[in-house]
């Protein structure tokens, strides 16, 4: 089976995998920063992607603002809109199981998605690709269009500016030290609720950003998160949750896993991250780069 | 007491003129996709459709009123299927409509038979319906994939496309559509050089492509439908497929896909619809009363089928003056002929196939379009008996007359 694929197509396919994995990791970039200081599994990440393409879709429609334009204003429109909501709901639930925070965030993405579906229909909307990045270039494997290749530059740099900032530097440190004990990091004259809603706001700008990335490639569609969002979660589980690095190569490398399963056994495309999931459990019930309880 | 036994007299000889339908109404039950990917195709559409077919007889046969109601299979056999069985043993169902995903028709028509009521599949497009899993209580309206493929698929094999790609949603429909598809590309000579089975509701199908592209294939059969074929052609377009030489069969795409993906995108794609809303003045007229209560949208052949088919059921339950047993209505049901404003006259051949003309359309260039849903010019009509499968080469056990295939 293996030998029946041209060594020239796998390549093909491994960068078609990078692509994908460059959405996944993305979003579950933000989802492991909020998970590590918020502690809540914020279901509500795939809506809130759907919701920055929708903004982006809302943007060219009713404002004549282009891709561009929306690259910035999507995820701080949705970006705002997490803060608020964590001011008004997240917030409430500090200090209880993480349960309670779950369900809260599954219920908003619930009424998300059954609102925009009710107004917009399931088939979704066409957004324009910007002009200067359609075509693509023909590498001899493949023909490799420039926008995939935007995406895959944009998801790079973000992953790891957003690791950089948190890892490197003095606002990263407050935040990993306020993950660890917050009433302390507050003592020191730290205002952490203000660095909590912070922090949930940019998590949730990361997933609308993904959100306006993916709007040309795929349909704006109320239902763009509701299928990728649990591929998203397994990621986590995988990577191990609240890990910020582990999530970024956990995404890029399902990424590919799923892209060469594509190849070899397409029906169970859908299947494969689960079942690593499952064997990651087994063996590292913490995740790959979680820390072992 | 004289006055109790008139009023006795009245009350039997207004039971014995009232005609013998089960249960307080005639209960049709719409059940399809209304959350996911095929929710615009069929979803509150297909809903709206049924009731304005019991409008037209005035929400009632004689004294029994027609009610409506409605639920989300959510495309799975097992939830449609429970869905089937509740509404059949529990809430008084006497017909169930629509059910777009042929694997959760094939289930509800095993029911339907079981329980001896009535199904009106609409949605669904595996031919299997009418061919070796027909039944004596199953109708099937709108289309199915013998005719798609011996419509679409013929018409890109006649225009020069030998060899052929499948990209196959991995479920009974994608099956029996590829299926059907392959045997007419052989017949024309052609060949299939490779294929791939993609899970229902795939979001990312460039891999699929770049197989399909390294296949050197002329033609990319697309044998899936609603969200999966617009996800497919997007991509095509964005990997240049169609530019690299390659044409894209979208065997079974619906005029909401069209409209999603825009014109851009779309244009010069080769289609077949058993109804198109701006076909001629009757179509027009029904579907501007539809839209305007659908806010702005436009119907889909499987709401059009969901409409027609209720309105000749209605019709044919106004004759029998009975709903009790399913069969019989059928039998009805094929013993009228058809003739509705959406699809014209037609027929219902014993093995449960609607006959009525399909046509090929081209999906316009954005210059040649004027308005949101003005979509496709005419290129063919496909007479009926073209379009569909013979009644002799179905192997449908109601019309060779052998033992029915033992249920699996």
């Amino acid at each position: 089976m293996l030998f029946a694929v041209p060594v020239q197509a796998l390549f093909g396919q491994l960068l078609i995998g990078l692509i994908n994995g460059s959405f996944y990791a993305l979003l579950s970039l933000g989802l492991a920063i909020i998970f590590g200081l918020l502690n809540v599994v914020n279901f509500a990440h795939g809506a809130l992607y759907m919701l920055g393409a929708f903004v982006a879709w809302f943007l060219s429609e009713k404002a004549g603002v282009g891709y561009w334009g929306a690259l910035v204003l999507a995820p701080l429109a949705v970006g705002i809109f997490g803060a608020i909501a964590e001011r008004l709901f997240l917030r409430r639930l500090a200090g209880l199981d993480p349960l309670y925070g779950l369900l809260l965030t599954f219920g908003l993405a619930l009424i998300l998605q059954g609102l925009f579906s009710n107004w917009f229909g399931s088939s979704g909307m066409p957004y324009e690709m910007p002009e200067r990045l359609t075509g693509g270039r023909a590498l001899g494997f493949m023909f490799l269009p420039n926008y995939r290749i935007w995406v895959i530059g944009v998801s790079l740099v973000i992953c790891f500016g957003t690791w950089a900032v948190i890892e490197r530097t003095r606002l990263g440190s407050w935040l990993r030290a306020a993950t660890e004990n917050a009433a302390l990091v507050s003592a020191f004259g730290i205002n952490v609720p203000r660095m909590i809603t912070i922090t949930y706001a940019l998590g949730v700008a990361l997933a609308a950003l993904a959100g306006v990335l993916a709007a040309p490639i795929y349909r704006v569609s109320p239902l763009m998160g509701a299928d990728l969002i649990i591929v998203v979660f397994a990621v986590v589980v995988i990577g191990g949750m609240g890990s910020i690095l582990g999530s970024i190569i956990t995404g890029f490398s399902l990424g590919i896993l799923e892209g060469l399963t594509k190849v070899f056994y397409p029906e169970a495309s859908n299947t494969v991250i689960f079942v690593v999931m499952a064997l990651v459990l087994l063996v590292r019930p913490a995740g790959l780069f979680g820390k072992q309880a | 007491m004289r006055h109790a036994i008139l009023a006795l007299a009245i009350v039997a000889s207004a039971t014995a003129a009232r005609a013998d339908f089960t249960g307080k109404s005639i209960k049709i039950g719409v059940l399809n996709d209304q959350s996911g990917l095929y929710k615009d195709l069929a979803g509150p559409g297909s809903v709206m459709a049924a009731k304005m077919a019991a409008e037209e007889f005035g929400n009632k046969i004689g004294d029994t009123p027609i009610e409506i109601i409605s639920a989300d299979h959510q495309n799975k056999p097992d939830v449609g299927s429970a869905i089937a069985r509740q509404w059949y043993d529990v809430d008084g169902v006497d017909v169930i409509v629509d059910v777009p995903t042929s694997s959760v028709a094939l289930a509800i028509a095993q029911i339907t038979k079981e329980k001896n009521k009535v199904f009106l599949a609409s949605g669904p497009a595996a031919s299997d319906l009418t061919g070796p899993k027909c039944s004596p209580n199953t109708v099937h309206w709108t289309y199915d994939t013998y005719a798609l493929a011996h419509t679409t698929g013929k018409a890109e094999v006649d225009a020069g496309g030998k060899t052929w790609f499948f990209l196959t949603a991995d479920y009974a429909f994608g099956a029996a559509l590829e299926r059907d598809t392959t045997a007419v590309v052989k017949e024309a000579g052609g060949t299939i050089v490779g294929g791939v089975k993609h899970p229902l509701n795939t979001t990312d199908f460039s891999s699929f492509l770049l197989q399909a592209q390294s296949s050197k294939a002329q033609v990319i059969g697309l044998a899936n439908a609603g969200g999966d074929t617009i996800n497919s052609i997007k991509a095509a377009h964005e990997f240049g497929i169609v530019k690299g030489g390659q044409k894209l069969a979208g065997l079974l795409v619906f005029v909401t896909d069209v409209h999603a993906l825009g014109l851009e995108t779309a244009q010069g794609l080769l289609l077949s619809e058993s109804f198109y809303w701006d076909r001629d003045a009757k179509t027009r007229a029904w579907s501007k009363k539809w839209s305007e209560r659908m806010a702005g949208q436009e119907p889909s052949m499987v709401q059009a089928g969901v409409y027609a088919a209720v309105l000749h059921y209605l019709k044919a339950l106004k004759a029998l003056k009975s709903d009790a047993d399913g069969k019989a209505v059928v039998d009805q049901m094929k013993k009228l002929s058809t003739d509705d404003p959406l699809f014209g006259k037609g027929t219902i051949r014993p093995d449960g196939r609607k006959m009525h003309p399909m046509y090929l359309y081209e999906v316009k260039a954005p210059s040649e379009s004027k308005g949101a849903w003005d979509l496709y010019k005419l290129i063919k009509e496909f007479p009926a008996d073209q379009a569909f499968r013979p009644l002799d080469k179905g192997e449908c056990p109601l019309v060779t007359g052998a033992a029915p295939a033992p249920a699996k």
